[in-house]
């Protein structure tokens, strides 16, 4: 708004904002306000015209009516003819009131557009600067569709003036943020890039935002722009401060538009051409040479410009990770700060180093700073720099140092933040695990751990020494003797009496040679904790007496008496109850044999990616976590205790489609068979699969880890990750079926362009026809939506069709693509039948391709009615008593298809007696075979081996898997 | 109970702060003022929870009133508290206004000792309250022992509200009946809601210690005695002159003066009265109320620019009665451009601030009517919004008790000095305001 002087201001306008600031209270405001809207609103329907200062002035005061809060609806026709007016302020108010105001309205939108559009063309280039600012700032969709062609045109026209290209640059960037889609990329993208190398360097900065945001989506088409940004950055670091006379501030030459031209380069790789290579890495030094002179001014704003220079520089010393002598200075400059007065300056240093960490090159030279680093987090005042202390402490950490720092966090622990303390547990523990040189320290330090921040400890932590300590013969008796000691303690937390129980029941002999630490004495002591535990560390207790019962025949009185005891045997908690009831029938009945058998010591567990890292990189999102072992090829890791996933992120990328990625398990993990064994107390049931998404691809990898779960059940969550979660609800009649698929927004955010598709592959085409409804293409945060699918079969099939999602998230596109659980089975009608009628069938169904018989390892311990329900749920009917060996399933049902029906008879015969007393497990596995028979063809091989991948959901509790044993 | 009581001018600034419990803290000030006095959208609850305490404000002009506490009191008796202060306030230092709290601060603050204590309301007669807290400070040098002994007796004693030895060369009594009326009707004339609330206010100069008692044609009264005796015809046949013969009472608050077991067991109003002005009674009734102007609207919308309305009211009342400050607000729409009015009596004009065309008429007799008529030019909004037709709204002062109230008898007993009833002079006014009178149109 012009300010109001003689020549140029409107009375009325001043009068009135004075009368308002005026007003005593808010009712004498709304008067003020009613009486002018009313003078306004006779002016307007007056008959004779108004001219244009008048409409000025009013459409003026409607502004400011509506910047205090009230509605506006009227005026806007009035603000529109302004936009034609000849006179530079009655054009700008008019422009103003628009890009304040109007919003998609509908009647007026095409007299707007076309007045832009006469001024983009007026040649007079303040007009046209209004009109680009005011696309910019309404910049809705409607107004891309309108100008997104011409704004290109007017950008590389060589005629146009600088002031013009700089709002066109700015413009267009707005545009490509707001609706990329409609952005279209052509001959003026290598045009734009020459701008780099315009005289003006205000529009060099426009320039180079709009490039760095185009080169981030299309790299190679912008891939010409690093030698032009090489080049112009040389020029203007060489240059005195005085040269760039318009574009120095506080003595430092072009901040803004360093930073920009800094940051188009970390789109790229270093440059392959040696020449401009060299250069840049001069400029570089040059950066961190000015650095280093003593400062020209004593004002906070020359060091504020001179250091944003900087770390962007280092950032893009870090990016390009290739210069060793680079990063090594960068790294001491880096250190230099770390003592800094300035609090920001500290945080921002500590970043940088987390990342500078990561790079083999100035790992060393990072490493010198620890010191510094663990004197700030022992000092700073301020809570997020020691947080970063602690972030940088951890990616500083290999072997060499991990003791001092792990002793040295494990202290900060007992005074850290609540907030940040569960990070630092798990940061501890996994940094112990990972730079272990002897595991008795390993044992030590969680242990100490424990005791330090009990609360905080999750439960992947202990499960995670377990693990280790099962694994290596050397550190169980070290392990034993310490936790024994460690629970002498009078108070010891609940997690540590986990532990302790866990390792004493399998190594608790190791120690029993000690009359000290006699079988009688560990006993006691765990028994002293057994009342001050909660349920599941009670029922983990409970299988450790067991377990001493056969390492030490000599306590069995007493532990029979203790699970004898009403306290046990009666307990309301049916966990508990059972477990007493069934260890006390064991102990008694057994012999030693057997119970040695079932009692036998865990096996070691299978190797697997930490649990534990998994958390911390849930916890804090993937790219946060500076991963060790990938961005330095670091040969100290503890080999072979974490096969690492490989697509892991290694560079910190913002954009979450990366974040999704990582967050999903690998390929490797995902397609790795599902955990096989069965009898461990501590399986890796936390680790869960999460489904890799496929950002970016449409047709990526296909989340399918649900897809069994389905085989047997209708309705379940088939698909979850960060943003989204897929469940459905599905109902199946004869050859016909019906599937609501839910949609559920899990974020805080809209999602924009919800598409979903069914993608059948070649030939599921013609066998199954799928109708989907068309949905909403938004979904509100926390919000769910709801489609329908109607589904026919038309003849048998043996592939499962694909959904196929697309949605806008935060401004990038997500894909995601599921297995739909649509099987053949779905189309099974159960059909009763006498036990006659079956075998006659049966064995009139005798050539090779109408039978297909499989034998199969059962996954899971075999439960009679876990078996039956999932029999039924295949869709089949359970025939009872149809079968002479009473422990055999059979069933029967009709697959309706459009074209035929098929009738599908099924005999499963466990086989619970193979394998008894195996050497390790508790629990014998079950053998079985499934035998199916169909009347044509095709469909016979499909049922076993849908069945094969039946998965059971019998939790491997020790006290069934025994029951099941005898 | 109360933990503190704050004044804030309509700035918003703390003009009076007085804290009585410590659960109050200093920021509670503040928090008022950020989430109420300041707040984006107008706050219409007069209890605002901020933070567990809660507010409980008033407004007079632009001066707030809030009482502030952190325990569960009753809402009723902060806000009966914050309007005797309010009452208190004015009987000394005339209307609430930022110059006058700020002149008489020191006495706002020994008022607030006075009237509560640790957040407990105390005495809060002004009459009580004048005679031990007084605005020159040199009249308390001047009173001897005795009184200040008298005093205390008062306060603390059984009759609180009046002291002994009044002595008044004329025994006098005034007494009104102040009534407002409230309606909402439907433009075809139905009545939607209407009730009325009023007051007996007295003025008495009596000497002594004086026993009153009050009678009005109270339904259960007059149908009581009607039962008890059928000697009462002629009386009967007199109130049936006034058309009605009996109302029936809602509910009904009384001042603390009146012996409420008596009322409880006789319904006999039966008191002790203050010396000087009081309030006797509050009543409300929602039966036979006599609606004194009828407002008959008619609206008609001419094409897209064009409202055209006119209005008729009718007075229905005694001919020979005058109702006053007659004044009908009829709304306009949001985009009205221009007005022309005509009526036939009294002054209308448009009011642009108000949104509204105002008319006005002095005087009116009863089963009279009037008219105006109004053109309202409108522009063409692109807000597909319809104008939402708020109700026509009317304000008068009447001469009567709309809800038919009527003042039988006031009696006045003195056994100790020798007056009598008759030699009392006593004047009865009646008046009828309008509350909230509204005909939808």
């Amino acid at each position: 708004m012009p300010a109001v002087s003689k020549g140029d201001g409107m009375r009325g306008l001043a009068v009135f904002i004075s009368d308002i600031r005026n007003c005593k209270s808010k009712e004498a405001e709304i008067k003020r306000i009613n009486k002018e809207l009313a003078n306004i609103r006779s002016k307007f329907k007056g008959d004779k015209a108004l001219d244009g200062y008048s409409k000025k002035k009013y459409v003026c005061k409607l502004l400011f009516i509506f910047l205090l809060g009230h509605d506006i609806d009227f005026g806007h026709m009035e603000a529109v003819n302004l936009l034609s007016s000849n006179k530079y302020t009655e054009k700008q108010i008019g422009y103003l009131f628009i890009s304040v105001l109007v919003n998609s309205n509908s009647d007026l939108i095409r007299l707007i557009n076309n007045a832009i559009k006469n001024d983009l063309s007026s040649r007079n280039p303040t007009f046209m600067n209004l009109a680009l600012h005011c696309i910019a700032n309404v910049g809705s969709r409607e107004m891309a569709e309108a100008f997104a062609a011409d704004i290109p045109r007017i950008l590389v026209a060589g005629d146009t003036m600088d002031s013009v290209k700089q709002s066109a640059a700015l413009c267009l960037l707005r545009l490509n943020r707001t609706s990329p889609d409609l952005v279209p990329m052509g001959e003026w993208t290598s045009r734009v890039v020459h701008l780099l190398n315009d005289q003006h360097l205000g529009v060099v900065t426009a320039a180079t935002s709009l490039i760095t945001t185009l080169a981030q989506k299309n790299p190679e088409e912008f891939k010409t722009s690093v030698s032009l940004a090489v080049a112009r950055l040389s020029r203007i670091v060489t240059s005195a401060s005085t040269d760039l006379q318009d574009y120095t501030y506080y003595f430092v030459p072009a901040p803004w538009l360093s930073v920009k031209l800094l940051r188009l380069l970390q789109c790229y790789p270093p440059p392959e051409d040696a020449a401009i290579r060299g250069r840049l890495s001069e400029c570089l030094e040059t950066i961190l040479n000015k650095a280093q002179e003593p400062p020209k001014s004593k004002k906070v704003q020359h060091s504020n410009a001179k250091n944003a220079v900087l770390f962007e520089a280092i950032s893009l010393i870090i990016h390009h990770d290739s210069e060793p002598t680079l990063l090594v200075r960068a790294c001491n400059q880096l250190g230099q700060f770390l003592q800094h007065r300035e609090t920001n300056l500290r945080y921002l240093a500590l970043e940088s180093m987390c990342t500078l960490a990561s790079s083999e090159f100035s790992h060393e030279a990072v490493k010198t700073h620890i010191e510094t680093v663990i004197n700030a987090l022992k000092t700073e005042r301020d809570v997020s720099v020691r947080q970063r202390a602690v972030d940088l402490l951890y990616a500083m950490c290999d072997r060499s140092n991990v003791q001092q720092i792990v002793a040295e966090m494990l202290n900060y622990l007992e005074t850290a933040d609540y907030s940040i303390r569960e990070e630092i547990v798990l940061k501890v523990a996994i940094l112990a695990e990972k730079y272990a040189v002897d595991y008795t320290w390993y044992v030590d330090t969680i242990l100490n751990l424990i005791r330090i921040a009990g609360d905080y400890v999750s439960e992947e932590v202990w499960y995670r020494v377990i693990q280790i300590v099962i694994n290596r013969d050397d550190v169980q008796g070290y392990a034993a003797k310490t936790v024994f000691e460690a629970l002498q303690a009078p108070a010891c937390h609940e997690n540590l009496v986990k532990v302790g129980g866990y390792i004493l029941g399998e190594f608790g002999n190791l120690i029993a040679g000690d009359p000290r630490s006699s079988p009688l004495v560990q006993f006691n002591l765990l028994h002293s904790k057994f009342h001050l535990c909660s349920v599941p560390s009670r029922a983990l207790l409970l299988s450790t007496y067991i377990k001493f019962i056969n390492l030490f025949p000599e306590v069995k009185g007493t532990i029979q008496e203790v699970l004898r005891s009403d306290s046990q045997l009666r307990n309301a908690d049916v966990e508990l109850q059972q477990r007493a009831v069934e260890y006390l029938r064991l102990s008694c009945i057994a012999s030693t044999d057997i119970l040695a058998t079932v009692l036998e010591e865990m096996p070691p567990f299978p190797e697997r990616e930490s649990s534990i890292l998994a958390k911390l990189k849930r916890k804090k999102g993937p790219g946060m976590v500076p991963d060790i072992e990938e961005g330095r090829k670091d040969k100290n890791v503890n080999g072979g205790m974490e096969p690492i996933s490989t697509n892991a992120t290694t560079k910190s990328t913002p954009s979450p489609s990366t974040d999704l990625l990582s967050l999903g398990s690998s390929p490797a993990l995902s397609s790795a068979p599902p955990s096989s064994s069965a009898g461990g107390l501590l399986v890796d049931v936390f680790t869960e699969n999460h489904a890799p998404a496929a950002p970016g691809v449409p047709m990526g990898p296909v989340a399918d880890d649900n897809f069994s779960r389905f085989v047997c059940k209708n309705n379940g969550v088939l698909f979850e990750n960060q943003l989204v979660q897929i469940g459905l609800k599905s109902e199946f009649r004869q050859n016909l079926g019906r599937m609501y698929i839910f949609f559920g927004n899990k974020t805080s955010t809209q999602f924009l362009n919800f598409s979903s598709s069914v993608i059948c592959q070649d030939s599921l085409k013609t066998q199954l026809s799928i109708h989907i409804k068309p949905a909403d293409p938004t979904v509100d945060g926390g919000a769910q939506l709801q489609q329908i699918l109607n589904i026919e079969c038309v003849s048998d099939f043996v592939e499962a069709p694909v959904l196929s999602i697309q949605f806008r998230y935060g401004g990038t596109l997500q894909n995601i693509a599921v297995k739909l659980p649509i099987t053949l089975n779905k189309f099974f009608q159960p059909t009763e039948m006498t036990s006659q009628d079956f075998f006659q069938r049966w064995k009139q169904l005798s050539s090779p391709q109408q039978e297909v018989q499989k034998i199969f390892k059962a996954k899971h311990s075999m439960d009679t009615e876990v078996t039956k329900a999932k029999i039924i749920g295949f869709g089949v009917a359970l025939l009872d008593r149809v079968d002479p060996n009473p422990s055999n399933f059979v069933g029967a049902g009709v697959i309706h298809t459009k074209t035929t029906q098929v009738g599908c008879l099924l005999r499963l015969e466990p086989n619970t007696q193979a394998q008894v007393g195996g050497p390790e497990r508790v629990l014998a596995c079950a053998l079985a075979c499934a035998r199916c028979r169909a009347v044509p063809s095709p469909n016979a091989s499909l049922s076993p081996s849908l069945f094969t991948d039946v998965p059971s959901h019998t939790t491997d509790k020790q006290g069934h898997c025994i029951a099941a044993a005898l | 109970m109360i933990g503190g009581l704050f004044i804030y001018n309509h700035k918003g600034e703390v003009l009076i702060s007085r804290v009585y419990r410590d659960d109050i803290g200093r920021n509670a000030v503040d928090a008022f003022r950020v989430n109420v006095i300041h707040a984006r959208q107008q706050v219409r609850s007069p209890v605002t929870n901020i933070a567990r305490t809660s507010f409980f404000h008033v407004k007079r002009s632009n001066i707030w009133l809030a009482a502030v506490t952190k325990q569960n009191v009753n809402a009723a008796m902060v806000f009966e508290f914050l309007y005797k202060m309010c009452d208190v306030m004015t009987a000394y230092f005339g209307k609430i206004s930022e110059e006058n709290i700020k002149n008489n601060f020191v006495l706002i603050y020994e008022l607030l000792d006075e009237i509560l204590d640790f957040g407990y309301p105390q005495n809060s007669e002004t009459g009580a309250l004048k005679t031990f807290i007084t605005q020159q400070g040199i009249k308390s040098q001047h009173q001897t022992k005795e009184e200040q002994s008298q005093i205390t007796s008062q306060v603390t004693g059984q009759i609180g509200w009046r002291r002994e030895g009044i002595k008044y060369r004329r025994n006098e009594l005034f007494l009104d009946v102040l009534e407002s009326v409230n309606l909402l009707m439907s433009p075809q004339g139905q009545v939607l809601s209407a009730h009325v609330s009023g007051r007996v206010v007295m003025k008495s100069y009596l000497s002594g210690m004086p026993e009153c008692k009050f009678g009005m044609n109270d339904k259960i009264v007059i149908d009581k005695q009607g039962k008890g005796g059928a000697t009462d015809d002629s009386g009967k046949s007199e109130l049936g002159g006034s058309g009605k013969q009996s109302i029936a009472i809602d509910d009904c608050t009384f001042h603390q003066c009146v012996r409420l077991s008596k009322f409880d067991s006789e319904r006999s109003i039966s008191f002790i009265p203050p010396d000087g002005e009081y309030e006797l009674m509050r009543y409300r009734t929602t039966k036979d109320i006599i609606l004194p102007f009828r407002v008959i609207p008619l609206v008609r919308e001419v094409g897209r620019t064009k409202l055209e309305v006119k209005v008729v009211i009718k007075s229905n009342f005694k001919p020979s009665l005058l109702a006053q400050k007659i004044e009908v607000r009829i709304p306009t729409p949001l985009n009205t451009s221009g007005v022309q009015v005509i009526c036939m009596k009294g002054k209308a004009k448009y009011k642009a601030s108000e949104n509204a065309i105002v008319w006005k008429i002095k005087r009116m007799a009863g089963m009279k009517e009037s008219q105006i008529s109004a053109e309202i030019e409108l522009l063409p909004t692109n807000d597909k919004k319809k104008w939402a037709r708020p109700p026509i709204s009317m304000n008068f002062e009447v001469p009567f008790a709309p809800s038919g109230l009527k003042v039988r008898y006031l009696k006045v007993f003195e056994p100790k000095l020798n007056y009598s009833d008759h030699d009392v002079i006593k004047w009865v006014r009646y008046i009828g305001r309008s509350g909230i009178y509204e005909t939808r149109c």
